[in-house]
């Protein structure tokens, strides 16, 4: 307990080593982590608890996010996945009950803290949404929403960038020509793909996306997915998906959520393969959820 | 629901074709058949009324119209004795007055209601919302005792000799001795009239913009009067520009408010610290009392210069708030 | 950054941040505070003449001290009455026709659009309607005319709001009543407006509010009246003419009495208006 308090009261404390169905977690950490050479850490979660009002809906999440890596964030409906990565950009504190507990350390700083501008964490922490959300404007001024907010920028170099963001989110041949049409008039994967460019215009390091391509349709999703795989070379994503199939494919760790809690984080084709929680291998295969 | 509201704008959406209306009974298609003329009956009273609105004013406004033809609109002549009438005074007036509502009403407006939409606990929003639309109902005549008695007195003890001794009082429009009355204070009770139904459009427009679209502008990291100019004034501005003209609608006809605090005179003056005449003030000052049938239909040509200028901007106000409804796109 | 690209100042934009927040501050806070200003005037000046013989006796002879408005309050009320006999219904109906018959069709769409610019018409202008076709032809003013004046503004105002309400009825409540045999008359009237019965009530409560507290169409049409008169064929007392006339009067007496006729009608359209949206709420709980 009184750790636990320590980690709240925002005292660098080591992790306490909590008890997992009889093997503790940090065991299990250096176990996956020899499978593979050693990746930063870009988001380091302590003792993470939420609420809605008097509800507490997240319980003392502990996780690492390594860089340059899409880590999947699976689990049945309500379990917590979107508001856990919600804090990550401090959107929750757009409404008044909602609150957060705990450290997130973004290269080794509290966002949560008040040390870090949450202007500067947005700017750093982009964030997809589930329904694709253009703006009420142009493709081009989309695009350039981000860039012209944080930057003081010449024209030039403006529309460099935006063509760099299109480029790499596989959209620029798409809307070339479609520049000044507005952004509602792509078809939904396009959009979503548009929310994608707009969000890494302006150089994010992390890129949040809470069930990107459960609006869409498959083959739109099957680009989205193809554009994960490219983005991670640049950015740390982390990806919030009910599709298993979708996680297996697409991510190199996954977390299990339920009911708040972790249950189990590890890489993701162990995850999938050999779970070693009782309650992941049942919503795996299947059995809940 | 406040039939300002639903002047503004329409939250139901629009029943797809219902329950045919075939009867079950022969007796009761007759019934049916029968109450369906009544209501068409009472529908059609609406439009019969503005047609015979439209008829009466442009039949009593007509000999003043063959008088004086377009002359009437720039000459500034109003002479009960000779019978030689112009709108020029009361045209500039409504329209001085007006203008001061507007610029006044409209940005705060906007501005309070970006407060209740995102500056304020959601408790407090619906409470002050609630206040705005009851002060909504407030009658124009209130308004004008309050601005006859308390406004002009400041007016014209604090107000105006200030004006004057900037160099504003040098300007055309503001030279003249500190009156109180006149079309200046006219125009500043118009945009407390027109303040609270301006706002309570422009919330609701407000209101309108998607949480998720909201949450994205925030989401990268823009502050929050950035997210309302770039993303949600851009969303509603259809909404925003229906209730510009819905004010300017009820600015322009508003009549006793403006009867009080307006000092009817028949002058010109560019000055608005000058007293002058709206055309509504100016109707109901004089037109139960007319001198004669040309006075009358002078009185009523006005009339219908107002009525037209009512229905343009309704219409206009009409046809922006459709947009509303529909998705918001880069053309907006 | 190299020279094309330099970062705004994040420290700027919350300063303007906060100076937008600011004044939208300061304008609530003006309009607010204007708009309590007015209530605080009317009731301290009301106040002070409200008594007993004010709302029970009639108005003392020119230049006299006492009397009250006795009659322009039966003569408010009596107009509104007739004005409410005859603009609620026809007003309802056409909503009928609008919500239930009409619908998307085209004379509906026409409807619609005139209603809703006849909201928007300057009342003064119905005063110079009614003049024209009643008052003139009459030879004088009256009662009438001015019930007739005060419908006309209601008739728009009760269309649409009744359309708005009763669009709100969903679709499966109508299919299940006509599913039973109902015929369609019946099924409007019985069940339908059964289930919009509280927000009908609260938009004829409103459109009879707004139009207690209109001054213009009255003047034009029903003038006034010093004395008691059952007859409404004649020019009849009322609040809102009173008090612009008594207004502007030169006496001090007719001034304050102005005044509490200001409050009176303040309390009228303020506690109408809280009472329709009681009504409302309650109505939603059921």
């Amino acid at each position: 307990m009184t750790a636990y308090k320590a980690a709240v009261e925002h005292e660098p404390v080591m992790p306490p080593r909590i008890e997992v169905g009889g093997v503790s977690r940090s065991d299990r950490y250096t176990a996956d982590q020899r499978t593979e050479s050693m990746s930063a850490t870009k988001i380091s979660v302590e003792h993470l608890d939420f609420f809605y009002g008097k509800q507490q809906a997240l319980f003392d999440n502990t996780i690492d996010y390594y860089k340059n890596r899409v880590t999947a964030i699976i689990g049945p409906s309500g379990c917590g996945k979107s508001t856990h990565i919600r804090i990550f950009n401090r959107i929750f504190e757009l409404y008044r009950d909602q609150k957060a507990r705990g450290r997130v350390l973004l290269d080794g700083k509290d966002l949560l803290s008040t040390e870090m501008d949450v202007l500067e964490v947005r700017r750093r922490v982009g964030m997809i949404f589930q329904k694709p959300s253009p703006f009420p404007m142009s493709v081009f001024d989309n695009i350039a929403y981000g860039l012209r907010l944080h930057y003081r920028i010449d024209r030039a170099e403006l529309r460099n960038r935006v063509e760099q963001a299109l480029r790499r989110a596989a959209l620029w041949d798409e809307v070339k020509d479609k520049l000044n049409e507005p952004g509602n008039a792509l078809s939904g994967g396009q959009q979503q793909r548009l929310c994608i460019a707009r969000a890494i215009a302006s150089e994010p390091e992390v890129v949040l996306m809470d069930e990107p391509c459960s609006a869409i349709d498959p083959i739109a999703t099957g680009k989205i997915e193809d554009l994960i795989e490219q983005l991670k070379r640049e950015y740390t994503i982390v990806l919030v998906t009910h599709n298993m199939q979708q996680a297996a494919r697409v991510s190199d760790y996954t977390a299990f959520f339920h009911l708040g809690r972790i249950v189990e984080y590890g890489e993701t084709a162990r995850i999938f393969s050999n779970p070693r929680e009782k309650q992941t291998e049942d919503y795996i295969t299947g059995r809940f959820g | 629901m406040n039939p300002l509201q639903a002047v503004a704008h329409r939250r139901v959406r629009r029943r797809d074709a219902g329950p045919a209306s075939r009867p079950a009974r022969p007796l009761a298609a007759g019934q049916d058949a029968a109450f369906r003329w009544f209501t068409v009956a009472c529908a059609a009273t609406v439009v019969a009324l503005m047609g015979a609105l439209a008829s009466v004013f442009a039949l009593e406004a007509w000999p003043s119209i063959k008088e004086f033809g377009l002359s009437f609109l720039w000459s500034t002549e109003w002479d009960t004795q000779n019978d030689r009438y112009g709108g020029a005074v009361q045209l500039w007036g409504t329209a001085a007055s007006t203008v001061i509502a507007i610029v006044i009403a409209v940005p705060i407006a906007l501005l309070v209601a970006l407060l209740l939409v995102e500056l304020v606990r959601p408790a407090v929003g619906k409470v002050v919302g609630m206040a705005i639309e009851m002060l909504a109902a407030i009658p124009s005549i209130i308004y004008g005792m309050w601005g006859l008695f308390v406004l002009v007195p400041l007016m014209q003890r604090y107000v105006q000799p200030a004006i004057q001794a900037t160099p504003l009082g040098k300007l055309p429009l503001f030279v003249g001795p500190p009156y109180g009355i006149g079309v200046l204070t006219a125009g500043l009770i118009l945009s407390l009239m027109i303040l609270p139904f301006v706002t309570a459009v422009s919330r609701d427009v407000l209101r309108m913009v998607p949480q998720v679209v909201k949450e994205a502008g925030f989401g990268m990291g823009a502050t929050t009067w950035e997210v309302t100019r770039k993303v949600s004034l851009r969303y509603g501005l259809g909404g925003i520009v229906g209730a510009f003209f819905l004010g300017l609608g009820r600015a322009v006809g508003e009549t006793m408010a403006v009867a009080y605090v307006i000092g009817g005179s028949h002058l010109f003056s560019w000055s608005i610290t000058d007293p002058g005449y709206t055309i509504a003030s100016n109707i109901a000052n004089e037109f139960p009392e007319a001198a004669g049938d040309l006075h009358r239909a002078s009185l009523v040509e006005l009339g219908l210069i107002l009525f037209a200028a009512t229905i343009l901007f309704q219409l206009i106000a009409q046809l922006w708030l459709r947009r509303v409804r529909k998705r918001v796109g880069g053309r907006a | 950054m190299n020279a094309t690209i330099g970062q705004r100042s994040v420290r700027r934009r919350r300063a303007a941040d906060l100076a937008v927040r600011a004044t939208a501050w300061i304008g609530a806070s003006i309009g607010i505070g204007a708009m309590l200003w007015i209530l605080a005037e009317v009731a301290r000046r009301g106040a002070k003449v409200w008594s007993w013989s004010f709302f029970t006796q009639m108005p003392a002879p020119v230049g006299e001290p006492g009397g009250g408005v006795l009659n322009a309050i039966y003569g408010t009320i009596v107009m509104t009455l007739i004005a409410a006999a005859a603009g609620i219904p026809l007003g309802f109906f056409a909503g009928i026709y609008l919500a239930e018959f009409g619908r998307n069709g085209r004379l509906a769409g026409v409807v619609r659009i005139i209603g809703n610019v006849m909201v928007g018409i300057p009342s003064i202008l119905v005063g110079v309607f009614v003049f024209s076709v009643f008052v003139r032809p009459m030879g004088h003013f009256s009662g009438l005319a001015g019930a007739l004046a005060l419908a006309i503004i209601m008739l728009p105002v009760m269309a649409r709001t009744s359309e708005d309400i009763l669009n709100l009825v969903p679709n499966e409540l109508r299919e299940s009543a006509l599913a039973m045999g109902a015929p369609r008359w019946r099924v409007i009237l019985g069940v339908v407006v059964r289930a919009a019965r509280s927000g009908l009530i609260t938009g004829a409560l409103l459109a009879v509010v707004r139009v207690s507290g209109e001054t213009a169409p009255l003047l034009l049409t029903a003038l006034n009246n010093q004395f008691w008169s059952w007859d409404v064929t004649q020019p009849t007392a009322n609040l809102t003419v009173g008090i612009y006339s008594y207004a502007m009067s030169p006496y001090p007496d007719w001034v304050d009495k102005a005044w509490g006729a200001s409050l009176l009608i303040i309390v009228g359209v303020l506690g109408a208006t809280l009472l329709a949206r009681l009504i409302l709420q309650r109505g939603k709980e059921w």
